[in-house]
């Protein structure tokens, strides 16, 4: 039905998209894995980093790469500090009010930059958005390339962070046991923030590496907040290595089943996906604790 | 006890019922008729979510249900639009049943839950969005036909009263669950799971119970809704916004309690109004506020506006029986 | 034998925390259950329960099999149990949380409500009705447990330590309680630590050590069973007492 090169050519499409949504899944999984939260208002924040990529471009000329070394310091700021003044002291540890609060923080997120920028779709184009690279008889994105090798280099970073560092060993040791953690002198609201902020810079790298093919409106964090649900919960919340896996494998049932479907139902496999890991397997595909 | 519990739903229904007679502005009474709906909606939602605690992001489900049922079956095959009403009502409490069967015999609770009714709504709107029987991103259009037995109106007066008589019922449903046997074992459910087995209270069912109830009262809302705009698409009808409509009026209000969605409801909107009306109509601006003040309420005031009732002016709070 | 359990084996991965118990409670009898921290008490009472599916045996109920039956048929059969950690409904206060207990032989609203108010005045919580539960006492919390339990109108009443963490004379006040609900005809299964009170209450003890039931009989017979003994107190600790002449754990 297919030739095999359409039907190559969109998993390597796949693969390479799949590799940004991990990126986006990375701080969502992070900020579960430590905090045990589900941010709601992840979408949203990706969306005002995209805003920020193309305000950057339109506004100063400014490279949706280069933008990246500048966003991404000034989102983990930002994180740091919604954690710690915002979520933090309003959910008094109650997970359900942690739920609600993420999820007010996203309604307020996105209709502000609803009232700020107007429901248009804009995007970002300039000669580098077209290039190619050919491979052999495929034709494959240079933008989406970077963004891959960027998405990969940024996960590789955090695992270092996470698995290296004395900051990742803080996190690691609240993630595992906040009390005991607390007791070692460890002051657990800080790490919570930092880890919130590691998320959200993630959030700001992937907004660098999105616009140059991707477009932004208010609502555009919806889409990738929902891929990225799919993702943490198939590659089992918390697990970084598990959020990379899923986000390839999501990358590609999205691509096929867009190839297959076509562009309206193509989500659908991601949905049946997602609902399918809740109910049979909720820790994931390479998660371990419930 | 018995009856008086049922006297500040008679006194709030009656105040509402009189506003058509004193007033005649079309605005208002839109804007009255479109809360009524959205609290229907959310009445359904504070049986699960506010009593039986079970947080739901995606009531969406069974407001589509409900706009949808109704919508095709008076669309492609005629049917009575106070039959189709009933009919979707039913399909509502079986799409609760279903959502329901899966996600608590898988053992969802929490974050988990909410995501997976977020989800069935999400692949419902998908589903809607491409399917021609639904009539695809097109949507589907009633025929204008006013007469009582087409479930449609000429005046906005009448409509109002009709979906205040629902709310009505609504309310009757929440108050008698409230004092009942089937409400203490919500409530044991929603406090302590356990507790509640050993006590001898079957969960699964009880939340089965929940769940579908809560279906079939706010695909109800989505009947309303139908019936008023005689227009439904995919983004209304499974749209992220009646989900969040339905889950912030009565954490506004007053989680789990008789009155806390219309309160709530009509909290929330009044607020966005006059937001609306200071501010100008900058888009998406009354949702600002909605945010701020669930992110306020959570924070601050757990109990919703009723709760600060209760703490500020006891006396009265016991009065209305809040 | 009003209950019985055939050689209940509960692991928990690698770890048996049960292992081939036996064991049976006469009907109208206090029977006892004690056994050193971690021996596996808490955990043979949620097999009883039912909150726990056993990796092997079988739970007798009046004779009949009942390992398969939920938590919530085991209640409807008679079998209460309360919670060593305390399990309140937070929100809720005293009398509302004993009402979800009586609403299980009750319908009607009223009809509850009486019945929880009767137990709740039994148990000594008769002035506490209104109160938040999230408010008691840590010895109005152990009273609460048990009037919800008792307020589902048990034949056999599961108490896991309702007696530990209170002081002395709150311990001397609940003791004719628990004794009175069994002249009731309320047949009691008791997990206990203080041995005061085991003494006092039980015509049956139980004792169980790392998962296995290592004794059974009197509590004065049991207390000086060289097997008990050192289950307590460690190996060589009966010999050791013998010696020395003095006997009592
Ligand atoms: N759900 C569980 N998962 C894993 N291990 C468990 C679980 N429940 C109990 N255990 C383990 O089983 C053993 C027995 O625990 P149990 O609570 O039954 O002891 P106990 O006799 O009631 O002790 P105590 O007198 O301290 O209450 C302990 O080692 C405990 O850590
Ligand atoms: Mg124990």
């Amino acid at each position: 039905m297919y030739s095999p090169t359409i039907l190559i050519e969109a998993m390597i499409n796949g693969l390479l998209t799949g590799a940004i949504y991990a990126l986006i899944a990375l701080g969502l999984t992070l900020v579960y894995g430590v905090l045990h939260i589900i941010n709601f208002a992840h979408g949203a924040i990706l969306a005002s980093a995209m805003f920020a990529v193309w305000g950057l471009n339109v506004l100063a000329g400014v490279d949706p790469y280069l933008a990246i070394l500048l966003l991404a310091p000034v989102f983990f700021c930002l994180g740091y500090g919604v954690q710690r003044l915002v979520i933090g002291p309003a959910a008094k540890g109650d997970d359900g009010n942690i739920l609600l609060i993420t999820l007010g923080l996203s309604i307020f997120i996105e209709n502000a930059l609803l009232a700020g920028f107007g429901s248009d779709t804009r995007s970002i184009s300039s000669d580098f958005s077209f290039a190619v690279v050919e491979a052999g008889p495929f034709l494959i994105s240079s933008p989406r390339l970077v963004g891959f090798a960027g998405s990969l280099i940024v996960t590789a970073i955090l695992w270092f962070i996470m698995s290296r560092t004395d900051a990742g060993k803080a996190i690691r040791a609240v993630a595992r046991e906040k009390l005991g953690a607390s007791l070692m002198g460890i002051d657990v609201g800080h790490v919570y923030a930092v880890t919130f902020g590691l998320g959200c810079a993630a959030l700001a790298v992937a907004a660098g590496l999105l616009m140059p093919t991707f477009y932004v409106n208010p609502r555009v964090g919806g889409a990738f907040v929902n891929i990225a649900f799919t993702i943490v919960v198939l590659g089992g919340m918390g697990s970084i290595p598990g959020a990379m896996i899923g986000g390839l494998l999501i990358g590609l049932v999205e691509s096929l089943s867009g190839l297959l479907l076509g562009e309206s139902l193509g989500q659908i496999g991601i949905f049946i996906i997602f609902i399918l890991v809740l109910l049979l397997k909720p820790t994931g595909l390479f998660g371990a604790k419930a | 006890m018995r009856f008086s519990g049922y006297i500040p739903i008679l006194v709030v229904t009656a105040a509402l019922a009189v506003v058509p007679l004193v007033f005649s502005s079309n605005s208002l009474f839109n804007f009255m008729v479109m809360s009524l709906i959205i609290t229907l909606a959310a009445q359904g939602w504070n049986i699960l979510g506010g009593v039986a605690g079970q947080t739901s992001f995606g009531h969406a489900l069974f407001f589509g249900v409900g706009c949808y049922t109704a919508a095709m079956l008076q669309f492609h095959f005629g049917v009575n639009a106070w039959l189709a009403f009933l009919l979707a009502v039913a399909a509502g409490a079986a799409a609760g049943f279903i959502l329901g069967f899966l996600s608590f015999r898988a053992g969802l609770r929490g974050s988990y839950f909410a995501l997976i009714t977020l989800a069935f709504a999400e692949l419902m709107r998908i589903l809607a969005n491409a399917s021609d029987w639904t009539g695809g991103a097109a949507g589907l259009l009633l025929k204008l036909n006013p007469g009582f037995s087409n479930m449609q109106f000429e005046s906005r007066a009448s409509f109002l009263w009709l979906a205040l008589a629902f709310v009505f019922i609504g309310l009757v449903i929440s108050r008698a669950i409230a004092g009942s046997r089937f409400g203490a074992q919500l409530v044991a459910v929603r406090e302590n799971e356990d507790a509640a087995r050993a006590l001898g209270v079957d969960v699964l069912s009880v939340k089965l119970k929940a769940i579908s109830l809560s279906g079939a009262i706010t695909a109800a809302a989505g009947v309303l809704y139908v019936q008023n705009f005689l227009y439904i698409d995919a983004n209304i009808g499974f749209g992220v916004w009646i989900s969040i409509e339905a889950l912030l009026a009565p954490l506004v209000g007053g989680r789990g309690l008789v009155l806390g969605p219309l309160i709530g409801t009509f909290t929330l909107h009044g607020l966005g109004e006059l937001t609306k009306s200071f501010a100008g109509r900058i888009p998406g601006i009354d949702l600002m506020v909605f945010a701020v003040v669930l992110i306020g309420v959570v924070a601050f005031a757990s109990g919703g506006v009723l709760g600060l009732l209760r703490r500020f002016a006891p006396r009265l709070a016991r009065r209305i029986a809040v | 034998m009003m209950l019985r359990t055939e050689t209940i084996i509960m692991r928990f991965g690698g770890l048996t925390a049960v292992n081939q118990a036996s064991l049976g409670v006469r009907e109208g009898s206090i029977t006892g259950l004690i056994g050193p921290n971690g021996a596996g008490k808490t955990t043979l009472f949620a097999v009883i329960a039912g909150f726990l599916q056993p990796t092997g045996g079988r739970v007798l109920w009046q004779g009949r099999d009942i390992t398969g039956l939920k938590p919530h048929q085991r209640a409807q059969m008679g079998i209460a149990r309360t919670f060593q950690i305390v399990q309140p409904f937070q929100g809720l206060n005293v009398l509302e949380n004993i009402t979800v207990g009586s609403y299980l032989r009750h319908r009607q609203t009223d009809e509850a409500v009486a019945k929880a108010r009767a137990v709740a005045e039994r148990v000594g919580l008769g002035a506490e009705l209104e109160q938040q539960a999230s408010s008691l006492t840590v010895a109005g919390r152990k009273r609460l447990e048990l009037a919800r339990a008792l307020a589902t109108e048990p034949k056999l009443l599961l108490l896991d330590e309702v007696l530990a963490g209170l002081n002395p004379s709150e311990i001397r006040d609940i003791i004719p309680v628990i004794r009175a609900i069994r002249d009731d005809g309320v047949t009691i299964f008791m997990i206990e630590h203080v041995m005061q009170a085991v003494m006092n209450l039980c015509e049956e003890v139980y004792v169980l050590a790392q998962g296995q039931m290592i004794a059974e009989g009197t509590p004065a017979s049991v207390c000086n069973d060289p097997a008990v003994i050192e289950a307590y107190l460690g190996k060589g600790a009966a010999a050791r007492i013998a010696s020395t002449g003095g006997a009592h754990a």
